[in-house]
């Protein structure tokens, strides 16, 4: 009886991480994409919230949540273009930028859910995503009912780290990206456009952070609060630099962050902590802090990154 | 044609005219939300502009939310000018806070306890901006997202303290226990909540000034921003300066937090500042880093949240609105100086 327990309590603990690891992934991944083109990307917490609740509000005027999912990545989509007009087309200060950015998408966010909703005691929510078993896989014992039987969207999140790996290193596109972040004027004068190039991760970078913020709604939560967010998107920028601007160290720094959050939970659902959790969550914040100082030695950010390109200037 | 050309110099009405550009840019491109709402435009703004600054009592409410923007603008304008990109006046802030709380709950003299009040959370502020600076300077870390993550650190640190060791045991909430009474800022004027901190930031803001335009250390700081290099020639010590910088837009943003405990709160809760660090980036860009601007600055985002509450009851479009044009502001204000760098001019097709 207590053998069943404790595999009961391993899936449960296994399918939290995973949970929590999902919007994180998608988030770190497309903080990555937009560094790696040399675009520090600090609107990232005001576009998650945006786009969760964009997508939230379609979902639950449709009734359709997938259309719900699309809205989010256009929106984040549409927020990394405005953050790309602003920083690459105008080469304006990217973290002045990315602040103002986020402002703006959250200011919106708030206001708009205000407007749509109004001011109800309980949220309004809605049916989420149900979890999708995949046939054999999910019969695994522990390993398949924790992972293998989750929502598309993590599935999704699963397939995305090796396919950014693959484009990010394997695509011609990508080989612009990464060159664009280091030698922006070497690819100039291959004749690869910087703009463009930035334009495109920049945008594919909001569009990752937008599913995000779908899966924080429309799967995870089921509603929109105001907290829904709650720092996620300073966790991703973390994290991009804690798994060194790579995308499966990226991911693994996102599954570790999760493994730390959901044992966070759990301590203090069952009241065993004499730690703070609060120690818990300030952990990644410091550890990459940390990181940042002992990984200084040894460049490893995109050198453009930060610095607007203009062509005249030379 | 019209084609964009570097500009050598920028006359100084550019200094007054581009934030009022921006913001007119803001409110037109507002006025569109209030729209959507079906509300009207002018009667909207115009019951946030008397709600803010059309009564003496509606002036006070908005200068006591203005002083703190005051300390976090001067603080972030400060550390621009040294290009020590502080994005954490947010977490040195709620650092103050903290350290003035802990002094301010100490049986003493009421004036001893707002003057110690004032050195903690200066101190704690200045020690918090420490950390980005020292390994910008020692390590080569980016200071910006140093700085940002560190917010994170000191929210979680609070909560712990509040939700912890540090909780109020008299109330069911996290929060912490209240400063003495004889610690409260006076209020200077009866009836209202106009404290003795807001004159402070008011006097601080051109003694920033005078720092930054008449004396040594204000020199060093604008040279080591606008040309490292020259700095370094000039035989100024520009990693000192930047430590120095970093040490004085600290304590402005903690002297932010001491304000809001000793003047508006009297304790510290988890939700005592609505984002004021961030607001002060809107309000040093708006100023152009000129720390005589911040004062304007602040005080028109602060009727902004102070006139939204009042628009929003009168007319049902959500306060968040104010939310929305601080973001606008900071966007529309980068926009703007663009025109400090290039000047459009009309050429013939021949060129």
């Amino acid at each position: 009886m207590s053998a069943v327990f404790e595999q009961i309590f391993q899936v449960g603990f296994l399918a939290a991480i995973i949970r929590i690891a999902t919007p994180l992934a998608f988030a770190t991944l497309g903080e990555m994409f937009s560094e790696r083109a040399g675009v520090l990307n600090l609107g990232i917490e005001g576009i998650m919230l945006l786009s969760a609740m964009a997508g939230f509000t379609a979902a639950s005027l449709s009734g359709s949540l997938w259309l719900g999912v699309l809205v989010a990545v256009l929106t984040g989509a549409l927020m990394g273009a405005l953050h790309a007009l602003f920083t690459v087309a105008l080469g304006l200060s990217q973290h002045v930028c990315g602040i103002g950015v986020t402002l703006f998408s959250s200011g919106l966010a708030y206001f708009l859910y205000r407007l749509i909703f109004g001011q109800q005691s309980v949220p309004p929510s809605i049916t989420g995503f149900k979890p999708v078993p995949i046939p054999l896989l999910a019969d695994i014992p522990v390993l398949g009912p924790a992972v293998f039987n989750q929502f598309t969207l993590v599935y999704l999140a699963i397939i995305a780290v090796p396919l950014a790996a693959f484009v990010l290193y394997r695509t011609p596109w990508g080989l612009s990206v990464r060159m664009v972040g280091e030698n922006p004027r070497a690819v100039d004068s291959a004749g690869v456009s910087v703009i463009a190039t930035r334009f495109q991760a920049v945008i594919l970078g909001g569009a990752l952070m937008g599913l995000a913020g779908a899966f924080l709604t429309m799967a995870q939560f089921n509603a929109f609060t105001f907290g829904v967010v709650s720092g996620r998107g300073w966790v991703a920028i973390a994290l991009v630099v804690f798994g060194r601007w790579d995308p499966w160290r990226s991911a693994g720094a996102a599954l570790l962050f999760a493994f730390v959050d959901a044992l966070q939970l759990r301590m203090q659902a069952s009241g065993l902590g004499h730690v703070p959790y609060e120690a818990f969550l300030m952990l990644p914040f410091i550890f990459t802090i940390v990181a940042m100082a002992v990984m200084s030695r040894n460049a490893v950010a995109p050198s453009a990154l930060l610095k607007p390109f203009r062509r005249e200037e030379r | 044609m019209f084609r964009l050309e570097a500009r050598t110099s920028t006359p100084a009405w550019f200094n007054l005219a581009l934030p009022l550009v921006a913001i007119a840019t803001t409110l037109i491109l507002c006025s569109g939300l209030i729209a959507v709402t079906g509300a009207g435009v002018i009667e909207a703004y115009g019951v946030m502009l008397s709600a803010s600054l059309g009564d003496s009592y509606a002036i006070t409410e908005t200068l006591v939310r203005a002083a703190p923007m005051i300390f976090t603008g001067l603080a972030v304008a400060i550390a621009f000018r040294a290009k020590f990109w502080n994005i954490g006046a947010e977490g040195q802030l709620l650092a103050g806070a903290v350290a003035s709380c802990f002094v301010g709950a100490i049986p003493m003299p009421g004036y001893l306890a707002m003057l110690l009040m004032a050195l903690a959370g200066a101190a704690a502020g200045a020690l918090v901006a420490l950390v980005p600076a020292t390994l910008r300077v020692k390590f080569k870390v980016d200071d910006v997202v140093s700085s940002l993550l560190l917010n994170s650190v000191i929210y979680y640190a609070l909560m712990a303290l509040i939700e912890g060791p540090w909780k109020d045991t008299f109330s069911g909430y996290p929060i912490s226990p209240p400063i003495e009474d004889s610690a409260n800022f006076p209020v200077l004027i009866e009836g209202t909540r106009l404290h003795l901190g807001v004159v402070v930031a008011l006097i601080a803001a051109p003694l920033c000034w005078f720092l930054i335009a008449r004396t040594t250390l204000g020199f060093r700081i604008r040279v080591t921003g606008e040309n490292p290099e020259a700095a370094r020639y000039g035989g100024i010590n520009v990693q000192r300066v930047l430590l120095s910088t970093a040490l004085l837009s600290g304590a402005l943003a903690g002297l932010a937090g001491v304000g809001e405990v000793g003047g508006v709160h009297f304790q510290v809760m988890s939700d005592i500042s609505p984002g004021y660090g961030y607001s002060g980036i809107v309000v040093a860009m708006l100023a152009r880093l000129n720390p005589l601007g911040v004062m304007p600055a602040a005080i028109f985002l602060a009727a902004v949240m102070t006139g939204a509450e009042a628009m929003s009851r009168a007319t049902g479009v959500p306060a968040f609105l104010s939310d929305v044009i601080q973001g606008t502001a900071l966007l529309a204000m980068l926009v703007a100086l663009l025109f400090t760098a290039y000047r459009i001019r009309r050429v013939g097709a021949s060129s």
